[in-house]
């Protein structure tokens, strides 16, 4: 199974050269660390800044600049601020090429569930449902199954949705899964597994690639 | 003429907010919030307010003051994590929250400052947020009819403001305050440095002066939610 990391590390190679790209909170916001420095990639933050760059040194910490996890941050060269309707114009418009977010439930339809498991206190879907509705490629960080063993990659999700019929590719601890017509399709399989141990683990149904292949990582 | 718009202190801006207005807060996190005015209205005690605003401040900082001291009836937010005065209140049903996604949130107010009623957005369709909206579709796509907000006082927290009204933010403490500059009957802005009409660049006003009421200058405490540095 794959660590946190290294589900980042496998997500940093769906990024490309001059992407616009809003990561998320969680796995999502490691895969900024392994995106190679010779690329020139827009981080997106919703509430206001393209052109995201690493947390500041002590001194360089500014109140007005945090990234919509409400974490200090700072600019990288090409920054631009931004209203938060102008910020969702971006997004909704389809003028974001990559979103990363995190899921509870994904299903073999595409369709998210990340914002709310009913009986427990909501918080809200924050900037979710318009990043998975608006964006040029959705792809989700996830773990494969829960702690009891039950797949969350499933036929249908039964926590409420985020968003219908979104999800391009889920890259999970135990491979890179894209959704087909009514399936997952098993891309690559996770070091020291097997892509028929990967299948049995979803709860959808799966086809496993002609070209399967084990994932590089490190 | 100009000075007709400044007035001395957030009491003075706020003091027509009354019990079970509408009122629209700038801010992301605590980020750009009007937060002299915030203090100011719990000073001003007025109860059963609905509040739109992207999130709902900390327990001891921003909006959760208001809550804390049970003046808010009912949010109108994105996301409301950080504050665990919301959830107990929620959950003994003393406030109504609506979760709004929060493009849809900023369109909404945008909408309500532009004299646009509502429009057709693709967020949400086929979750609980649309239950119960009207759904269209255009060019083989489903989009959701949302409608727009409009408060009886909008507050906004700018960086520089003159005496006409224009407004420039800093960096991300932009966020929701343009658009809700735009969408109150009585729009205040607080900000840290008030000065003469004539010594902003036009070139660089974010919010024009037509859309503001009243201003005042306030120093700002600035709390930081996360302090994340690098090594």
């Amino acid at each position: 199974m794959l660590s946190r990391e290294q589900i980042a590390q496998r997500i940093a190679l769906e990024v490309k050269d001059g992407y616009c790209v809003n990561l998320g909170i969680g796995i999502p916001t490691l895969v900024a660390n392994y995106i190679p420095k010779n690329m020139y990639v827009m981080l997106q933050s919703e509430n206001g800044l393209l052109g995201m760059g690493p947390f500041p040194k002590e001194s360089d910490i500014d109140a007005d600049l945090i990234n919509a996890g409400k974490q200090t941050i700072t600019t990288t060269p090409g920054a631009s601020f931004f209203s938060s309707a102008d910020s969702f114009a971006m997004i909704r418009g389809g003028h974001i090429d990559l979103t990363v977010l995190g899921a509870m439930q994904v299903d073999q339809e595409g369709n998210i569930a990340n914002w709310m498991i009913p009986g427990k206190m909501v918080k809200g879907m924050g900037g979710a449902m318009d990043l998975v509705a608006g964006a040029k490629r959705v792809v989700v960080a996830m773990q494969h199954m829960d702690k009891s063993g039950v797949s969350k990659l499933m036929k249908k999700c039964d926590l409420p949705f985020t968003g219908l019929k979104c999800v391009h590719r889920i890259v999970s601890d135990l491979g890179v899964i894209d959704i087909g017509d009514n399936e997952f399709i098993l891309r690559e399989f996770a070091p020291g597994h097997t892509a028929e141990e990967v299948k049995k683990a979803t709860g959808g149904n799966m086809r496993i690639a002609d070209d399967v292949k084990e994932m590089k990582v490190n | 003429m100009a000075n007709s718009k400044v007035y001395p202190n957030a009491m003075k801006a706020l003091e027509d907010v009354k019990d079970n207005m509408t009122l629209l807060v700038g801010g992301f996190g605590l980020c750009g919030i009007p937060e002299t005015s915030i203090q100011a209205l719990k000073e001003i005690g007025a109860k059963n307010l609905t509040i739109v605003s992207n999130n709902c401040g900390i327990d001891d900082f921003g909006l959760g003051i208001l809550l804390k001291n049970k003046q808010i009836k009912k949010m109108m937010s994105s996301y409301v994590g950080e504050n665990a005065e919301f959830a107990k209140q929620l959950l003994s049903g003393e406030l109504e929250v609506e979760l709004i996604p929060q493009g849809t949130l900023a369109e909404r107010l945008r909408a309500g400052g532009a004299g646009i009623p509502a429009f057709f957005t693709p967020t949400g369709v086929g979750t609980e947020v649309a239950d119960g909206k009207e759904i269209r579709q255009f060019e083989g796509r489903d989009y959701v009819l949302e409608k727009a907000i409009k408060g009886d006082v909008a507050i906004v927290r700018a960086w520089k403001g003159d005496k006409f009204g224009n407004l420039i933010f800093r960096k991300t403490a932009r966020n929701f305050n343009p658009m809700i500059a735009t969408a109150g009957k009585i729009t205040v802005a607080e900000v840290e440095e008030l000065v003469e009409v004539g010594t902003l660049d036009p070139d660089q006003i974010h919010t024009p002066g037509v859309f503001i009421q009243r201003i005042f200058q306030a120093k700002q405490e600035k709390r930081i939610e996360f302090k994340t540095i690098s090594q």
